[in-house]
C-alpha cells in the first residue's frame, strides 16, 4: 500500500469547496454541497456512499460535463499536469468549457470509465475503431500500430478471440464485455489520472479480479492517480488507499482504508457497512438503513443524515456538524466526535463483524 | 414464509434451450449451447457465471426477445418456445417481466418516471380509475425508495442506481409470475440493494412471486437464491440448492468463482489470491460432458473421467475461500 507521505509537488487534483445544482420542474436541486478532495500521484481514492449522493456528479465535472439543467455555483477543480514543455502547471477545471478540457486532456491526460458503458460507445462503429480513435489521435503511430495495440488492450482486458470482437458492434457483445472495451479505451493512452464509475459491477469476479489488478499494474507503472466509484465495498478493501464517504452531496466521513473499514465513526457509514451481506449472512432480512434520503429540493438544516440516524442528538437538527480531525488521516463530519458528545458504540452487529474481521485480518497482518 | 413444492409442475421449464447468433457467414456465437433448468412457484433461482456466458440471453430468450434457436420453454402451463399465440404472448406480457441490465438502453428519455412506470399497467388494463393507477405507480415508488417528487422527472436526470430503480418498479409494479432479474441491484448502494431485495422477498412471501436472479455479486445470491445455476461458455456447468454450491462445490469454474469472490476486509484483500481455472489448459470440452448427478437437485456437466477427478479434488480441498 502507498501510504506514505503526501508530498504536495505530487499532488494531481484539487477540489474545493464544490457546489453544483440542478433546475427541475419541481425546483432547484442541490446536488454537490461543498465537496473537497485531494488525490496525488500513484494513489487510489475510492468514493463510496449512498446512490443519489453525488458522486457520478462530482466526477463528471472534473471532465467538464455538465447537464443542459446543471450549474456550478461556487468551488474550484485543479488540476496539475506536466504540459508540452515539460513543466508543472495547474488549471482550474470548473472555468474551463468542456470542449477545451476534452481537447486538451481528454484520453491522454484524464480518461473515465463511465458508470452505463452503453453511453459511452458509439452504437454505429465497431468497437476495433473505437479503441484505435484515440490511440490515433494523441500517439503519433501508424495505423497497424494502433490495430496492435488495440488488440492486445482487448487482451488484457480478458476478452476472448480479440481479433474477430474487434469487427463487432457494441449490441453483439455481453454488458460486461462492453464494459471491458470501455475500460480498454480509457486505458489506450496511458493517461495520468483515471476516474473509474462503477467500472466492474457488470463483471463476474474473476473478471472483476483481473481487470483490477491490471489497472494496479498500470497504475504502478505509469504512477497514475486513480478515483473508484463503487458499491461493492468487497472491490474498495482491494483496491483502495483512501476512502470518501458521500451523503447527500457532501463528504461525510474520509480517511485510509484501515481507518474507514476497521473504525468507522460515521453512523451512515455505520449504516452502510452493516447492511452488507458477506458470505456468512444467513439472517432472514438484510439490514437496511430505516428512512428515505433528503430531499434535495429543500434546504438542508444540520445534519442531513439526522432524520435517519437513531444516535442523532439535538445540535444535529440545527447545525451542521463540522470536519472533525479524529487522528491519522481520518476526518469526520459528525456532532458525535465533538468532545462534549455523549460516547456511542456502533450497532451490536457491525460490532461483531468488525470484530471478526480484525481476527482475520490478523492471520495476514505479520506481512 | 411460502414453501416450495417441488414436487408440482414447475413454474418455467426449460429443456435444451439454444440462442446462436449468426455474425458472419462462417462465425456464430453459440450463446447459449443446450441449457436445461427449472425453477419453481415460489422459488428464487440464482443464474451466475462468466461475464459473456449467456445469462442475459437465456433471460431474453426466455421472456422472448428472440426466437430461440431450439429448445422448450413452458412458462405456467404455456409453451413459449415456437411462434406465440395471441394468448400465450398476452399472457406471457402480463406475467413474466424482465429487469434489464442496462437500465438507460431501456428507459425512454422522453417519458416522465410515473408514464414509464404506468404503461404496463396501461396496455393490460390492469387499473380501475386513475387514482388508482397513481396510487400504484406511487406506492412502488416508494417502496423501491424514489420519492413522489421523482416521479415528473425524466430518466435521464437520475443517478445510475436511481434510473435502475425505476426499471425494477416498472417491472415490479405490475405483480408479475416470474421476474427475470438481470443485474438488477448491482448499481445500488448496499444499503439500498438491502431495501430492494427485501422488497423482493416481501413479494415472494405475499404473493408468490418467482425470480430468475441474474447476478455477480455472490454474495447476495447466496443471500437470496434457493438454487444457483453456475454457467460458463453456454453451459450450466453446475447447478444445486444455495448450500450445495457453496459449501460442495465440484466444477473447476464453480471453484474458481467462489474464490473470487472479494471480501470487505482491506488487509485480508490485499493479501489474497484465488483459484484459477482455464478450460483450454484443462482440455474440458463442454459439449462432451454429460450430467452427473450427486444429490436429486446437485449435478455437474463432466465427463466420467472428469467428474471423478474434480469430486477428488474437492474432496481433498473442500475450502475455497
Ligand atoms: N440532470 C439532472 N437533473 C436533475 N437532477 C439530477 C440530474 N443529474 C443528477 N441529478 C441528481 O443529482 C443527485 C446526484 O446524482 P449522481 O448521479 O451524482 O448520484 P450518484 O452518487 O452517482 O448515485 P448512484 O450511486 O446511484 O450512481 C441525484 O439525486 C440525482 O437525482
Ligand atoms: N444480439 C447479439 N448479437 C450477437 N452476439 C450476441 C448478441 N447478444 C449477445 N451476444 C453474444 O452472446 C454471448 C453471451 O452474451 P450475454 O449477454 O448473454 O452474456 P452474459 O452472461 O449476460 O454476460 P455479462 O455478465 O457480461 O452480462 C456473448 O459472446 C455475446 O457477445
Ligand atoms: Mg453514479
Ligand atoms: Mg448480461
Amino acid at each position: 500500500m502507498s501510504l506514505q507521505k503526501r508530498n504536495k509537488d505530487e499532488r494531481v487534483l484539487s477540489i474545493r469547496d464544490l457546489n453544483i445544482s440542478f433546475e427541475t420542474s419541481s425546483g432547484m436541486v442541490k446536488a454537490i454541497r461543498g465537496v473537497r478532495m485531494d488525490l496525488y500521484r500513484g494513489e487510489t481514492i475510492a468514493i463510496v456512499g449512498e446512490s443519489g449522493s453525488g458522486k457520478s456528479v462530482t466526477v463528471k465535472t472534473i471532465m467538464g460535463i455538465m447537464a443542459s439543467n446543471g450549474r456550478i455555483d461556487s468551488g474550484t477543480i485543479n488540476y496539475t499536469f506536466t504540459n508540452e514543455n515539460g513543466e508543472r502547471e495547474t488549471v482550474d477545471l470548473t472555468k474551463m468549457t468542456q470542449k477545451e478540457i476534452r481537447y486538451r486532456f481528454n484520453g491522454k491526460h484524464i480518461a473515465m470509465v463511465f458508470q452505463d458503458p452503453m453511453t459511452s460507445l458509439d452504437p454505429t462503429m465497431t468497437i476495433g475503431r473505437q479503441i484505435m480513435e484515440p490511440i490515433l489521435l494523441h500517439e503519433n503511430v501508424s495505423k497497424e500500430e494502433a490495430q496492435a495495440r488495440a488488440l492486445k488492450l482487448l487482451e488484457e482486458v480478458g476478452i476472448e478471440n480479440p481479433e474477430k470482437r474487434f469487427k463487432q458492434y457494441p449490441h453483439q457483445l455481453s454488458g460486461g464485455m462492453r464494459q471491458r472495451v470501455v475500460i480498454a479505451i480509457a486505458l489506450s493512452c496511458n493517461p495520468d489520472m483515471l476516474i473509474c464509475d462503477e467500472p466492474t459491477t457488470a463483471l463476474d469476479v474473476t473478471i472483476q479480479a483481473k481487470i483490477l489488478e491490471l489497472i494496479q499494474k498500470l497504475q504502478k507503472e505509469h504512477n497514475i492517480a486513480v478515483i473508484y466509484i463503487t458499491h461493492d465495498l468487497g472491490v474498495v478493501a482491494k483496491v483502495a488507499d483512501y476512502v470518501d464517504v458521500m451523503y447527500a452531496g457532501r463528504i461525510i466521513e474520509k480517511g485510509d482504508v484501515n481507518e474507514i473499514f476497521y473504525d468507522p465513526r460515521h453512523p451512515y457509514t455505520w449504516g452502510l457497512l452493516a447492511s452488507m451481506p458477506d458470505t456468512d449472512t444467513d439472517s432472514k432480512r438484510l439490514f437496511a438503513i430505516p428512512g428515505t434520503p433528503p430531499n434535495l429540493l429543500e434546504r438542508i438544516e444540520g445534519d442531513a443524515f439526522a432524520p435517519r440516524n437513531p444516535y442523532a442528538l439535538a445540535i444535529d437538527y440545527k447545525a451542521e456538524p463540522p470536519m472533525y480531525n479524529v487522528g491519522g488521516k481520518h476526518r469526520v463530519a459528525s456532532w458525535l466526535c465533538d468532545p462534549r458528545a455523549p460516547k456511542v458504540n456502533p450497532p451490536e452487529q457491525l460490532m461483531e463483524r468488525m470484530k471478526k474481521m480484525r481476527t482475520e485480518s490478523a492471520k495476514y497482518d505479520n506481512d | 414464509m411460502t414453501t416450495i413444492d417441488y414436487n408440482a409442475e414447475p413454474l418455467l421449464h426449460v429443456e435444451g434451450l439454444k440462442q446462436h447468433f449468426k455474425i458472419s457467414r462462417t462465425y456464430t456465437t453459440k450463446a447459449v449451447d443446450g441449457i436445461s433448468f427449472d425453477i419453481y412457484q415460489g422459488e428464487t433461482y440464482g443464474l451466475v457465471g462468466e461475464s459473456g456466458s449467456g445469462k442475459s440471453t437465456t433471460g431474453r430468450a426466455i421472456i422472448r426477445l428472440y426466437d430461440p434457436t431450439d429448445g422448450k420453454i413452458i412458462f405456467d402451463g404455456h409453451d413459449i418456445s415456437g411462434k406465440l399465440s395471441k394468448e400465450d404472448e398476452a399472457y406471457l406480457r402480463q406475467n413474466m417481466q424482465m429487469i434489464f441490465q442496462d437500465p438507460m438502453a431501456c428507459l425512454n428519455p422522453r417519458k416522465k418516471v410515473k408514464e414509464i412506470i404506468a404503461q404496463g399497467l396501461q396496455i393490460h388494463h390492469l387499473y380501475s380509475s386513475q387514482e388508482e393507477l397513481d396510487e400504484k405507480v406511487n406506492r412502488i415508488l416508494d417502496k423501491v425508495g424514489l420519492s413522489r417528487e421523482h416521479a415528473t422527472r425524466y430518466p435521464q436526470q437520475f443517478s445510475g442506481g436511481q434510473r435502475q430503480r425505476i426499471g425494477i418498479a416498472r417491472a415490479l409494479v405490475m405483480n408479475p409470475k416470474l421476474v427475470i432479474a438481470d443485474e438488477a441491484i448491482s448499481a445500488l448502494d448496499v444499503s439500498i440493494q438491502a431495501q430492494v431485495v427485501n422488497l423482493m422477498k416481501d413479494l415472494q412471501d405475499e404473493l408468490g412471486t418467482t425470480y430468475l436472479f441474474i447476478a455477480h455479486d455472490l454474495s447476495m445470491v447466496k443471500y437470496i437464491s434457493d438454487r444457483i445455476g453456475v454457467m460458463h461458455l453456454g453451459h450450466i456447468v453446475e447447478t444445486g440448492t444455495t448450500e450445495e454450491i457453496f459449501s460442495n462445490p465440484i466444477h473447476p469454474y464453480t471453484r474458481s468463482l467462489l474464490s473470487a469472490i472479494p471480501h470487505p476486509n482491506p488487509i485480508v484483500e490485499k493479501s489474497r489470491v484465488s483459484l484459477e481455472y482455464n478450460k483450454e489448459k484443462e482440455g474440458v470440452d463442454y459439449t462432451k460432458g454429460t450430467v452427473h448427478n450427486l444429490t436429486k437437485t446437485h449435478y455437474v456437466l463432466a465427463t466420467d473421467e472428469e467428474f471423478e477427478k474434480w469430486s477428488k479434488i474437492a474432496a481433498e480441498h473442500p475450502d475455497v475461500f
